[in-house]
């Protein structure tokens, strides 16, 4: 039998260091509902919804009862709607976005993602109107997610889609005025998207994904933190050998999660991403690693290696533990969902420039940090083209998820709620990328992504 | 399905009286126990076959939190995967 200490530790993971499942994500393809038509199309997309996840939020409820572990989240992710919309004759898509509202909602689960885009090298017809209907979508719908890819390290970097998603941003951020634009927090402008990420906002089914999926993400900085406290002073072997077996702790209750739901969904399990993805609430914190190794706030000089150590330590335990690792897998470094990250900003110690070179090197990006509502629409797009630049030649994804909030400047903050939680407004560089953005056309690939 | 009961509180008398005589009743079988006090904090945690029990996990579950509740101590079942995924390979 287990020992008594091996059971008390996983219950103190689970419940001092807020471990937790952090999401069962179903991909779906809707690539079978497409239609001339707009009223059969949403009708389809409503209906093979509805009917695959039918089961998806209570057998996470059933999952959690039986095993003791918090699943956080139940969520959907969907084929890029411009493709699945390309054939219908319509100039705005904001329909099939209530489709997908609709159906999250009478599922139960608390988002659906994949009202997306994938640009990075060009334009369709459907690209352009689905980009174009961002706005108006996310302002009208509650729980739909978007997401548009304008750069890759196979593609270079479309920078007529950097320079088109600055305005969507402002159009968006404006259409959600009124509750501190919190529609942007639900678009993300990716480079090198993957197609299996369970992580909202920026999650979508791609095109070589199976009819559907599970795909797990789990989550949990406090235990990493809590691990790190016992090993105080000791040399970065020592710390980068603890966070990977940390993290193969961690992984491994994904991986019995992602077995469980998909076996009793009938759906096959895709991925388990192990990303160290902060809430809000106390204990669960990745600027609290950093504190913890030894920087007196995130953002500190040595908060760049302390975070690749850290990312890569995590990506390391969670290979091993899970027959497939996908997603994102790695630390994130949001802004308001990180209380650790919302005293550094804060302190003066975490600025917008350290937190660019942060992504060089975490698993995602620029990542709901909120800014002044009259930053211009081209300083956007830099930020976009700059995020995008460091996916492209590391190979790695990023994104930006970034929110101009109308009327605020430097000095206020905006409260979102719930795990998007609150930010402080964050300078932004004032001086002018407008002519930089305005040139359009493509940065082209890196020379090391030939390697055919 | 095999299953760990754990409880977790201020050492009373009765407590490992109530869980048993619950599993008895439900007709899961115990396999083993185990229990330590540090101080006057008590944990006991009990490895239970549930395979022939007469009840669901859900019904189990409320039973159990029934007996945490009138004795004034914190009881929970965890299907025993979970743990094992953590700590075996």
């Amino acid at each position: 039998m287990l020992t008594t200490k091996e059971i008390m530790d996983t219950l103190k993971m689970i419940d001092e260091q807020k471990l937790d499942v952090r999401t069962i994500t179903m991909g779906i393809s809707l690539l079978d509902c497409a239609h001339s038509d707009i009223d059969i199309v949403c009708n389809n997309i409503y209906d093979k919804i509805t009917k695959y996840a039918k089961n998806l939020v209570k057998v996470g409820e059933q999952i959690e009862e039986e095993y003791g572990i918090k699943v956080v989240n139940k969520r959907i992710a969907v084929t890029p709607i411009s493709i699945v919309a390309a054939a219908a004759k319509t100039d705005n898509y904001t329909p099939f976005a209530l489709a997908l509202d609709r159906a999250a909602k009478e599922v139960g689960v608390n988002f659906i993602g994949g009202f997306s885009a994938l640009v990075q090298k060009g334009y369709t017809n459907a690209d352009r109107i689905l980009i174009d209907s961002i706005p108006q979508a996310l302002s009208e719908t509650d729980v739909v997610c978007a997401s548009v890819n304008v750069a890759s390290t196979k593609a270079g970097i479309n920078m007529d889609a950097v320079r088109h998603m600055g305005g969507i941003i402002k159009d968006l951020a404006q259409n959600t005025a009124a509750n501190d634009a919190i529609g942007c927090a639900k678009l993300v402008v990716f480079a090198n998207a993957v197609e299996d990420n369970p992580f909202m906002a920026g999650a979508f089914h791609g095109v070589g994904e199976p009819e559907c999926a599970i795909n797990v993400g789990v989550s949990g900085p406090g235990v990493v933190k809590s691990a790190l406290e016992k090993i105080k002073g000791m040399p970065f072997d020592v710390v980068a050998d603890t966070i990977k077996k940390t993290s193969f702790q961690i992984t491994r209750v994904g991986q019995l999660v992602a077995m469980e739901a998909s076996k009793r969904l009938g759906v096959p399990y895709g991925i388990v991403d192990l990303s160290l993805a902060p809430t809000p609430e106390i204990g669960d914190s990745v600027a609290h690693i950093f504190e913890e190794m030894g920087l007196e706030r995130a953002g500190a000089h040595g908060t760049t290696a302390a975070l690749a150590m850290l990312n890569d330590a995590v990506k390391k335990g969670g290979v091993m533990a899970s027959s497939h690792v996908g997603g994102l897998s790695g630390a994130f470094i949001p802004v308001s969902e990180d209380a650790g990250m919302i005293d550094a900003v804060l302190a003066g110690a975490l600025t917008f420039d350290k937190l660019e070179a942060m992504t060089s090197v975490c698993s995602v990006g620029l990542d709901m940090i909120a800014i002044p509502g009259d930053t211009p629409k081209e300083t956007i797009s830099a930020m976009i083209a700059d995020e995008a630049a460091i996916g492209m030649i590391n190979a790695k994804t990023t994104a930006v998820r970034i929110i101009p909030v109308p009327g605020k400047g430097v000095g206020d903050s905006v409260e979102f709620g719930g795990l998007l939680g609150h930010a402080p407004i964050m300078a932004v560089n004032s001086m002018s990328s407008k002519d930089f953005i305005d040139r359009g056309g493509r940065i082209p690939a890196p020379i090391h992504s030939f390697k055919n | 399905m095999k299953a760990i009961i754990t409880v977790i509180g201020f050492d009373k008398v009765g407590i490992i009286a109530g869980v048993s005589g619950l599993m008895a009743r439900l007709n899961a079988n115990i396999l083993d126990i185990n229990q330590t006090v540090f101080g006057t904090n008590f944990i006991m945690a009990m490895y239970v076959d549930l395979t022939e029990m007469n009840v669901s996990f859900k019904e189990l579950k409320e039973e159990l939190d029934k007996i945490g509740e009138s004795i004034g101590v914190n009881v929970r079942i965890q299907r025993e995967e979970i743990f094992n995924a953590m700590h075996r390979l």
